[in-house]
C-alpha cells in the first residue's frame, strides 16, 4: 500500500518537475520582455520595474506591422490556395481506385517526404524565370498545384467515411464533385480543418522558404523570418528582441488552444500506427 | 496522366441509363479533381529532380545558361571542397546524436504520461506547446536563455558555484544546446508515442501479470513488440528531419554571433561558431544562393537525394499507411 502511495508521488514529482523545465523557458523570455533595457543587460530574472511599453517600442525597431501582414497573406493564402487543389485530390486518392492510382500516391508520400533542398535549385530556377523571386509568392501559388503532405493528411481521414454513403451519393446522380462536396466534406470536417491549421502553422513558421526567396526584400519577410534577423540588428536589446519573440509565439499558441482537439487527432491520424 | 489512363476497372457500380455518357461524365470529373496535382507533381518534383542531374554536370549561374562540365561539380565535391566534409560530418553527427536522444525522451515522456491518467490531458498540452513554437523563436529564445553573460541558465548554474560554459558560442557546445532545444520541442514525437501507447491492450499487461511478469518483463515483451513499428517510424522520420537540419543550426548561428544579417550575406556567421553548425544543407544554400554556384549546389542536392532516398525505401517499405493499398 505504502509503496503504491509512494509510486504515485514519486510519478507526480518527476511530472511536475518536468513541467517546471518546459515551462521554464518560457516564462524566462516573457519576463525578460518585459525589463527595461538597462535591466536586460544584466543578471538578473526578475523585472524590477515592469516595462510593458517594450511591446509597443518593438513596432518602432522593426516594421512589424507589416511583418505580420506578410506572415497573414502568406499563411492565409496558401492555406486556402491548398484546400482548393488537395481537397478533391485527396478524396479520389481514398474513394477511387483506377489504373495508376497506386503510382500516384507513391509520388505524392516521396514528395512529402523528399527534403526541399533537392529539388530547390531548378524550382528557383523557375520563379526566377518568371520574374516572382523577391516576394513570396513562389511560396504561396504552388499550393494551388496541390501540397502532397495536406493530401496525404485528409485522404487517411476520407479513407474513414464508410463506402456506403459516397456509393448512395452517387447513385442519386450527384457524381464524384457531389460525393465529394455533400457528403465527403460533412463528414470529414474535422480532417479537412487539421490539415488547414498544419498548412497554416507550418507557413507562419516557414524560415527557409522566406530565406530563399525574400531574404534581399525586408519589405516581403514573413515575420518569423524577420525575428531571425531582428537580434543582429538590435544586438544589445535582448527585452525587444524577448518582446518579438512572444509576439512570433502567441498566435500560434492562440489557434493551437482554440482547436486542440482536431491538432491532437491530425498528428494521431499521421502518426502510424503499425 | 491522361483522361484514358483513368480506367475505372474497380468502380463503384452506378445505376445510369446512358452508361457511355455517364461513365465519361465520371472520367472528366475525376480528371479535374486530379488534374491540379498531377501537374504539380510534374512542375515541382518530377521536373526539378531531373533538372538536379543535368545542372549537377554544368557550371551555371544565372545568368549565363549552364555549361556542361561532366564531373568536375563532383570532384571538387569529393576531392576539394573543405568544407563540405564538414558540413556533412555535423550533419551526421546530428542524425546520430539528435535523432536517438529525441526518440528516447519522446518514449519516456510518454510513458510517463500514460501513467498519470487523469491529468493526462493538461501534461500532453503542457509538453506538446513546445513542438509548435515557431522554430526560430525557439532558436532565439533558447540563445538567450543561454548566453553566457546574462542568460539565466548560467545564472540559476552561479548559484550553485558553477561557473557556466559558453554554450552557443561554443564549437564543443553549439551542437549540444541545439540537441537541448531538441528535447523542448519533442512534442511531436511524443504524441505519436502516446496514442500508441494507449493502444496497447489492457489485458496483455494483465495476462502478463499472472504469469508473474516483473514491470521490466512488461515493458519488454508487451508493449515494445507493440510499439516498434512507431518507433521504426520516428528513427526514420527523425532521420530524414535531421538530414536537412537548416533552420535551428542557422537561425542559431546568426543569433549567437550577433551579426546582422542571416543566411545569405557574409561567410562569418555561417556554422557560428568556427564552423561547429555549418550543416549540410546550409552549406547547399551558401553555395547555390549565396555564391550563385548552382551547378555545384546542384551535385549537393543529388548527393543529398541518394542518402535521402535510402531512408526513404526503408520508410515505403515498413510503413502501412504509405502503402497505396486500401482506397475504398
Amino acid at each position: 500500500m505504502t509503496r503504491t502511495v509512494l509510486s504515485w508521488v514519486g510519478n507526480r514529482a518527476i511530472l511536475i518537475a518536468i513541467g517546471i523545465i518546459f515551462v521554464a523557458p518560457v516564462v524566462f523570455v516573457v519576463l525578460t520582455s518585459l525589463m527595461t533595457s538597462d535591466q536586460a543587460l544584466t543578471a538578473t530574472l526578475i523585472p524590477h520595474h515592469w516595462e510593458w511599453s517594450n511591446y509597443k517600442n518593438v513596432f518602432d525597431a522593426a516594421p512589424l506591422a507589416r511583418w505580420f501582414g506578410n506572415s497573414m497573406m502568406y499563411a492565409v493564402l496558401a492555406t486556402v490556395f491548398m484546400l482548393l487543389s488537395s481537397v478533391p485530390a485527396a478524396y479520389v486518392l481514398a474513394k477511387i481506385k483506377f489504373r495508376g492510382s497506386g503510382f500516384l500516391f507513391l509520388c505524392i508520400i516521396v514528395t512529402m517526404l523528399l527534403p526541399p533542398q533537392v529539388t530547390a535549385v531548378p524550382v528557383y530556377v523557375m520563379w526566377s524565370h518568371l520574374g516572382l523571386t523577391g516576394s513570396l509568392w513562389p511560396l504561396i501559388l504552388p499550393n494551388l498545384l496541390g501540397d502532397a503532405f495536406s493530401i496525404f493528411l485528409m485522404r487517411q481521414f476520407f479513407m474513414t467515411v464508410p463506402r456506403e454513403y459516397v456509393d448512395a451519393a452517387r447513385m442519386d446522380g450527384c457524381g464524384e464533385w457531389g460525393a465529394l462536396l455533400k457528403v465527403v466534406v460533412p463528414m470529414a470536417k474535422p480532417g479537412i480543418a487539421a490539415a488547414a491549421l498544419f498548412m497554416f502553422f507550418q507557413c507562419w513558421n516557414d524560415y527557409y522558404g522566406p530565406l530563399l526567396y525574400t531574404s534581399e526584400n525586408a519589405a516581403h519577410w514573413p515575420v518569423a523570418y524577420g525575428l531571425a534577423t531582428f537580434r543582429g540588428a538590435h544586438g544589445t536589446n535582448w527585452e525587444l528582441t524577448m518582446a518579438m519573440t512572444v509576439l512570433v509565439m502567441t498566435p500560434i499558441v492562440l489557434l493551437f488552444f482554440f482547436a486542440q482537439r482536431i491538432f491532437v487527432e491530425g498528428i494521431t491520424v499521421t502518426g502510424i500506427k503499425g | 496522366m491522361t483522361t484514358s489512363e483513368l480506367s475505372l476497372a474497380t468502380a463503384a457500380p452506378i445505376v445510369v441509363r446512358r452508361p457511355g455518357r455517364a461513365k465519361l461524365r465520371r472520367r472528366i470529373a475525376i480528371a479535374s479533381m486530379l488534374a491540379p496535382t498531377v501537374l504539380g507533381l510534374l512542375i515541382f518534383f518530377i521536373y526539378p529532380l531531373i533538372a538536379s542531374v543535368y545542372y549537377s554536370f554544368t557550371r551555371y549561374d544565372l545568368l549565363s545558361s549552364p555549361q556542361w562540365i561532366g564531373f568536375k561539380n563532383y570532384r571538387f565535391m569529393f576531392g576539394k571542397d573543405p568544407l563540405v566534409w564538414q558540413a556533412a560530418r555535423n550533419t551526421l553527427w546530428f542524425v546520430v546524436i539528435l535523432v536517438p536522444v529525441r526518440v528516447v525522451c519522446s518514449l519516456a515522456l510518454a510513458g510517463l504520461l500514460v501513467r498519470a491518467r487523469r491529468a493526462s490531458g493538461f501534461w500532453r498540452t503542457l509538453f506538446y506547446l513546445p513542438a509548435l513554437v515557431p522554430p526560430v523563436a525557439s532558436v532565439v529564445a533558447f540563445v538567450f536563455l543561454f548566453n553566457p553573460g546574462t542568460g539565466p541558465v548560467n545564472q540559476i548554474l552561479h548559484w550553485f558555484g558553477i561557473k557556466g560554459p559558453l554554450w552557443f558560442s561554443d564549437p564543443d557546445l553549439a551542437k549540444p544546446s541545439l540537441v537541448l532545444l531538441g528535447i523542448w520541442v519533442v512534442g511531436d514525437i511524443m504524441i505519436i508515442f502516446l496514442a500508441a501507447l494507449l493502444d496497447v491492450p489492457s489485458e496483455q499487461y494483465e495476462a502478463a501479470s499472472l504469469d508473474g511478469a516483473s514491470g521490466w518483463q512488461k515493458v519488454r515483451f508487451v508493449t515494445l513488440p507493440h510499439i516498434s513499428p512507431v518507433i521504426l517510424f520516428a528513427a526514420i522520420t527523425g532521420v530524414i528531419a535531421a538530414l536537412q537540419y537548416f533552420t535551428e543550426a542557422s537561425v542559431a548561428s546568426a543569433v549567437a554571433s550577433g551579426k546582422a544579417t542571416v543566411g545569405g550575406g557574409s561567410g562569418d556567421i555561417l556554422g557560428y561558431p568556427d564552423d561547429s553548425l555549418l550543416t549540410y544543407t546550409q552549406w547547399l544554400y551558401f553555395k547555390g544562393f549565396a555564391n550563385y554556384q548552382l551547378g555545384y549546389a546542384s551535385a549537393m542536392a543529388v548527393v543529398l537525394f541518394i542518402v535521402a532516398a535510402v531512408f526513404l525505401v526503408l520508410l515505403l517499405r515498413k510503413v502501412k499507411a504509405f502503402n497505396p493499398e486500401g482506397a475504398s
